[in-house]
C-alpha cells in the first residue's frame, strides 16, 4: 500500500514536470511569430511591445518599398526554377536509388543528402570560386544552380520515403496484366507517390525562398534576394516596415502549410 | 534474349535514372568543394604557390582558434537546450489524441517553414531594450534600467534554440512513436517508477532519434549565419561571419577557403562522433 501510493506520487510528479516543460517549449516556439504579427500593426515608429496603438500604416508603407518588391520577385523566380529543377532531377534519382540495396545506390544516397549537413556557407563560397574560375558571372542562373544543390535533397528524401511505402506487388500485378513500365509508372506509381513529391517540392521551395548562405555569395545588387535584403535592412536600423513584411510572410506561410496539410498530409509525412 | 524481359525485375528502376542528378552534383557540388580545397592549399591569393600557410595561420592564431572554439561551444549549448525542451514535446505528442497531435506538429512545423530572418527579427523585438522582457520586468518594478539581452551569449543561444527546435522535435517524435508501449507498462508493473522508466527504458530506446535530432540541430546551429550575426551583434564573432568577412570584405579567398575546410572538417567530426554514438547505442538498446 505504502509503495503504491509512493509510486502514484512519483508518476504524478513525472507527468506534471514533463507536461509543463512541453507546454513552455511549445509557447517558446510559437510566441515569436505572434509577437511579430502584433508589432507589425503598431501605429508608432519603434518596435516597442506592446505597441502604443494599432494601425495598418506599415503595411501601406510596404506597398511602396520597391527595393523589397524587386528582391521578392528575384527570390520567387529563383525558388520556382530551383524547385522545378529539383523535382525533375530529384524524382528520377529517387526512382533509381529507392529500395536498391546496392552499394552504389547507398553511396549516391549519401552524396545527395550531404548538402543538408555540410555548412552551406562553405558551399556558397566554393560555388562562387568555381563560377569565377570558369568565367560565369553571377546571375539568376548561378543562383538557381546553387539553390538546386541545397534544395534537391528534400525532394529526393520525400520521394524515396513515398516509394518505400509502395507495395511491390502492385507493380508486379500491373506487369502481369500486360502494362508497359511507362504505363505502370504513369497510372500506378506516379499517383501513389505524388503527395510525397509535392511535400518534398514544397519544402524545397520554402528553403530556397529562405536561403541565405548560398545567396550571400552568389547574388549581387542586380540580383538582390529577399532574405539578404531584409538582413541588411535589419543590420542598418530596426525598420518597422520589416515587421510588416514579416507579417505578410508569416501569414503566407500559415496559408501554404494549411493547403499542404490538406493536399499531402504534410505533418504525418515528416514524422514517419 | 527473348526470355530476359519477362524475368526482368519490374519493381525497381535502373541506376541510370540517377545519372542526371549525379552529374549535376559532380559539376556543381563536388567540383566546387574540390576547388575550394585546392585553393586552401596555396599561400598566395593568386593560387600560384603551394603550401599549408593558410592552415598554419589559422591554427597558430589565438583569435581564429577562439572563434572556432566559441562556435563549437555555441552549437553544444543550443543542442542541449533543444534536447531538454524538445524531448517533453515529443513525449506529450505520444500521449494526446490525433487532433492535438496535428496541432502540436503544426506548431513545431510552422517555424521551420517561416523565414529565418523573420524568426530572428522576432527575437530582436523580444530581447531588445524596449522589448517584451524588459517592458514586463520594468512594469513589475523588478528592474530600473533595461537589461542587456540582445548581443549576449544568452540571447544567441535562446534565439537559436527556438529557430532550430523543429529539427530536434521531428526525429524525436518519430523515434518515440516506434517504441513498443508495452515495454513502459512492463517496466512500471515490475516496480520501476516513471522517472526510472524514462531513464532506463524510453531514453535508451529513443537514442537513434536523439542522435539524429542532435546532429541536425548542431549542424544547423553552428552555420546559422543570420541569427548569429543579428542577435550576437558585432562583438561576438562565429565561424560563418568570420568566413564571410575574409571572403567578401577582405577578398582573402585562400584564407577563407582554409576557414571553410576547417569548419567543414569540424562539422564532419561532430557528425561522425554522433554517428558512432548511434552505432554504440544500438548495441546498448538491444542489450
Amino acid at each position: 500500500m505504502m509503495s503504491s501510493r509512493k509510486r502514484t506520487w512519483e508518476a504524478v510528479s513525472f507527468e506534471v514536470v514533463m507536461t509543463a516543460i512541453a507546454l513552455i517549449a511549445l509557447i517558446l516556439i510559437i510566441a515569436p511569430s505572434l509577437v511579430v504579427l502584433i508589432v507589425s500593426f503598431t501605429s508608432g515608429f519603434s518596435l516597442k511591445f506592446p505597441p502604443p496603438g494599432y494601425s495598418m500604416r506599415w503595411y501601406a508603407e510596404l506597398w511602396d518599398a520597391w527595393q523589397l518588391h524587386f528582391a521578392a520577385r528575384n527570390s520567387l523566380l529563383v525558388a520556382l526554377w530551383s524547385t522545378g529543377l529539383s523535382i525533375f532531377l530529384g524524382v528520377a534519382a529517387a526512382l533509381a536509388i529507392a529500395r536498391s540495396p546496392t552499394l552504389s545506390a547507398r553511396l549516391l544516397d549519401s552524396l545527395f543528402m550531404s548538402p543538408l549537413v555540410l555548412p552551406a556557407l562553405a558551399f556558397g563560397l566554393a560555388a562562387l570560386m568555381l563560377f569565377s574560375l570558369v568565367g560565369l558571372p553571377v546571375s539568376l542562373l548561378t543562383l538557381i544552380i546553387g539553390h538546386t544543390v541545397v534544395c534537391v535533397p528534400y525532394v529526393v528524401r520525400n520521394t524515396v520515403a513515398a516509394l518505400a511505402q509502395l507495395e511491390p506487388t502492385l507493380l508486379e500485378s500491373s506487369a502481369i496484366l500486360g502494362a508497359s513500365r511507362i504505363y505502370t509508372f504513369r497510372r500506378i506509381v506516379l499517383p501513389l507517390i505524388r503527395p510525397g513529391i509535392i511535400a518534398g517540392a514544397f519544402i524545397a521551395f520554402m528553403s530556397s525562398f529562405d536561403n541565405v548562405p548560398v545567396s550571400l555569395f552568389l547574388r549581387e545588387s542586380a540580383t538582390d534576394m529577399l532574405p539578404i535584403r531584409m538582413w541588411q535592412d535589419l543590420e542598418g536600423k530596426l525598420d518597422v516596415t520589416i515587421a510588416a513584411l514579416s507579417g505578410v510572410l508569416i501569414i503566407a506561410t500559415v496559408a501554404l502549410v494549411a493547403v499542404m496539410e490538406r493536399v499531402t498530409g504534410l505533418s504525418r509525412r515528416l514524422t514517419s | 534474349m527473348g526470355a530476359a524481359p519477362a524475368a526482368r525485375d519490374v519493381t525497381s528502376y535502373g541506376t541510370g535514372l540517377a545519372a542526371p542528378l549525379a552529374l549535376f552534383f559532380l559539376a556543381f557540388f563536388v567540383a566546387p568543394l574540390l576547388q575550394l580545397f585546392w585553393l586552401s592549399l596555396h599561400n598566395d591569393t593568386a593560387g600560384l604557390h603551394w603550401g599549408i600557410g593558410q592552415y598554419l595561420q589559422f591554427l597558430t592564431d589565438p583569435f581564429s582558434l577562439s572563434v572556432l572554439g566559441s562556435t563549437l561551444l555555441l552549437g553544444a549549448a543550443v543542442t542541449a537546450v533543444c534536447l531538454l525542451l524538445g524531448f517533453p514535446i515529443a513525449w506529450l505528442y505520444q500521449r494526446v489524441g490525433p487532433r492535438l497531435q496535428t496541432v502540436i506538429i503544426l506548431i513545431v512545423l510552422l517555424p521551420l517553414l517561416t523565414s529565418v530572418v523573420v524568426r530572428t527579427f522576432a527575437w530582436i523585438v523580444i530581447l531588445g531594450r524596449q522589448g517584451i522582457i524588459n517592458a514586463t520586468l520594468q512594469s513589475l518594478g523588478m528592474i530600473d534600467t533595461p537589461l542587456r539581452l540582445l548581443y549576449t551569449q544568452f540571447g544567441v543561444v535562446i534565439a537559436l534554440a527556438q529557430v532550430q527546435m523543429p529539427l530536434m522535435v521531428l526525429p524525436l517524435i518519430t523515434a518515440l512513436g516506434r517504441i513498443d508501449s508495452n515495454l513502459e507498462d512492463a517496466s512500471c508493473s515490475l516496480g520501476a517508477g516513471s522517472w526510472r522508466t524514462l531513464w532506463r527504458i524510453v531514453l535508451p530506446l529513443s537514442l537513434p532519434g536523439i542522435i539524429a535530432g542532435c546532429t541536425l540541430t548542431y549542424a544547423a546551429a553552428i552555420t546559422a549565419f543570420i541569427t548569429q550575426s543579428l542577435i550576437g551583434g558585432g562583438q561576438m564573432l562565429f565561424m560563418p561571419m568570420y568566413l564571410y568577412q575574409q571572403a567578401s570584405a577582405l577578398q582573402n579567398w585562400p584564407f577563407a577557403a582554409a576557414i571553410s575546410i576547417i569548419f567543414l572538417l569540424a562539422v564532419l567530426a561532430v557528425v561522425s562522433v554522433f554517428t558512432a554514438l548511434g552505432r554504440l547505442s544500438r548495441g546498448y538498446g538491444g542489450a
